[in-house]
């Protein structure tokens, strides 16, 4: 595999980020690579998603395959004394059985669109019910956390949470093999297959691929993918919640950002997950820190960012349906044709 | 090499085709003909595997297919051509073709061989094989070589070609006459032909099998079933049929 020498460059920079972090916001650099990490890892989360939401497979239930790799792995640490490294793959495992049982009789019985949108939804309620159902193990809808392994950083525990530079490295190999995985998927003739079946699922048996088997495939990838980032997810935060990693809320959260990134191209998702911390950051802040706002409207000028959060997601995705990155490619593509 | 019997498909309580039975040699050309709602399209859709016949058993070179899947059915060695052209849009001409090859075969062959297999099949059909090239702005013809050519890279022995010659005018239907011909020369592929127009058709191939209602009402020399009063009947109505049985 050939790397282009702009990927080069960028990872170069990746690389070089916390440091410079580091050197420039000394006082505050904990802060700048909390969001920096969040973002890479929801970055992961969302290029999973999005490795079948691009071939028309919109799920709607991805809140529970993150929640799996989360709440499995956690527990698995937390009452079986089991380390994530032998946890996380479990945890995988179970994220991909949920995920052919869900998908093998939807696609078989040619559940499609909107239907198989409302099916997923169903299963992202179902986990969280599960999860607040069991809370005597899993703290409820309050959520709990994985216990704390000697000072907070281990390879055993898988905690890396206590130290921001081995934190954000973790979180950079995790995004990279996700990006990894999406340049694998991209370059091999499943891709084609799928395109074709997103397209038209007669005329693609037709040439002898098997629907049902090519979608069952990246169903699997992409919930294995988010599993594991949910499970990372987890580790980092030291707290797993309904609402953080396993909920409805969650799925919506992954849907948004990687269609506000673009679905079709690799660094859409990643793209997407950028774009909605920062705003969501940017606007938590400016909201919070506003002095007039809050002399107007009190505390509950707290929950306007995420109200502004939202609309702005809506407004984006009706006028950008390609994404930040799809739209940028198509310009550019048309602007050199042009010239 | 083909062998239909005595096949039945039902939608509810209709029965689209009530006892179809016909076979195919190797090498042949067989023209599947019928005017409209006579049943060739659900029979031809019942071989590819789009339907599973009610009743009836279809066997292809001695093994049981009825009821297969559409993917089986091109793995077996079947391919076959949609009515209107169906090409995947988002994917080149080449890599529509390409994908043929690789998932009609079952992923026996390798990358390259099925590349090459692509561009083989777009030659052979008369398209470019620039990898550039995409379905955009192909006109009826164009497409429905492409839809030719994706059927072709999937190496398949006999061609279910579904009334390719819909939309194209005159020299275009030749064309398409002389190409199917043309393929079964070069690459000895049999093919079962379904079209409703008679008369392109009836230069090229060996056999015609008619359907009427969802029944066999010929099977022979396509000379013979021009002058045959059944299907001059189907096709030209009582009265013509009568007049050409007085004819001395």
């Amino acid at each position: 595999m050939k790397l282009n020498p702009a990927y080069a460059v960028g990872l170069a920079a990746l690389v070089a980020l916390p440091f410079a972090i580091r050197a420039v916001f000394p006082g505050s650099e904990k802060y700048y690579l909390h969001i920096v990490i969040q973002m890479l890892l929801w970055a992961q989360i969302y290029t999973g998603w999005a490795l079948m939401g691009r071939f028309g497979l919109t799920s709607l239930g991805h809140g529970a395959f993150t929640g799996i790799g989360a709440y499995v792995t956690v527990m698995l640490w937390n009452f079986a004394g089991l380390t994530p490294l032998i946890g996380i793959p479990v945890a995988i495992v179970v994220a991909v059985a949920l995920a052919l049982l869900i998908g093998y009789p939807s696609f078989l019985q040619r559940i499609r669109g909107h239907y198989f949108a409302l099916l997923t939804l169903a299963m992202v309620e179902f986990v969280r019910l599960c999860i607040v159902g069991l809370r005597d193990f899993t703290g409820g809808s309050l959520g709990t956390q994985p216990a704390r392994y000697g000072d907070g950083i281990s390879f055993y525990a898988v905690q890396f949470e206590a130290d921001r530079m081995i934190a954000y490295f973790v979180a950079l190999a995790v995004w990279l093999a996700g990006i990894l995985v999406w340049v694998r998927v991209d370059r091999s003739m499943d891709r084609f297959a799928l395109e074709a079946l997103g397209q038209d699922e007669e005329a693609a048996a037709a040439v002898g691929i098997n629907v049902t088997r090519e979608k069952l495939k990246i169903t699997a990838l992409s919930a294995a993918m988010c599993a594991f980032g949910g499970a990372i997810f987890a580790q980092y935060q030291m707290y797993i919640g309904p609402d953080t990693i396993a909920g409805f809320g969650v799925s919506l959260n992954i849907v948004f950002g990687a269609v506000a990134g673009g679905i079709g191209v690799m660094l859409g998702p990643t793209i997407g997950a950028l774009f909605t911390q920062l705003l969501s950051e940017g606007l938590r802040m400016f909201f919070q820190g506003s002095v007039t706002l809050n002399a107007m409207f009190g505390s509950r000028v707290l929950s306007l960012d995420t109200l502004i959060y939202g609309v702005l997601l809506v407004l984006f995705i009706i006028h950008m349906p390609r994404g930040i990155v799809g739209t940028a490619m198509e310009y550019w593509r048309k602007h050199k044709r042009g010239s | 090499m083909l062998a239909v019997e005595g096949l039945v498909k039902m939608f509810g309580g209709f029965s689209a085709i009530s006892n179809v039975s016909f076979r195919v040699g190797k090498g042949e050309i067989l023209g599947l003909i019928g005017p409209n709602g006579s049943g060739k399209s659900t029979t031809f859709n019942c071989i590819a595997g789009l339907y599973v016949p009610t009743r009836g058993r279809i066997s292809f070179e001695g093994h049981d297919i009825t009821g297969k899947p559409a993917n089986a059915i091109c793995h077996a060695g079947i391919g076959r051509t949609f009515q209107i052209p169906r090409p995947f849009h988002k994917l080149t001409v080449l890599e529509n073709v390409a994908l043929a090859a690789w998932f009609g075969q079952n992923r026996t062959v390798n990358r390259e061989q099925c590349w090459r297999q692509a561009a083989e099949a777009l030659e052979l059909v008369g398209l470019p094989t620039t990898p550039e090239t995409t379905t955009e702005g192909m006109g009826a013809a164009a497409l429905k070589k492409l839809e030719l050519a994706r059927a072709l890279a999937s190496q398949p022995k006999l061609l279910l070609a579904d009334e390719s010659l819909n939309g194209l005018d005159p020299s275009e239907m030749n064309q398409a006459a002389d190409m199917l011909e043309m393929i079964r020369r070069e690459r000895g592929i049999t093919i079962v032909w379904v079209e409703h127009i008679m008369g392109v058709l009836m230069r090229v191939v060996d056999r015609v099998v008619v359907l009427d209602h969802g029944e066999v009402i010929y099977d022979g020399d396509p000379h013979g079933a021009q002058s045959n009063s059944a299907v001059i009947e189907v096709y030209l109505g009582r009265e013509a049929a009568k007049r050409e049985e007085a004819r001395p």
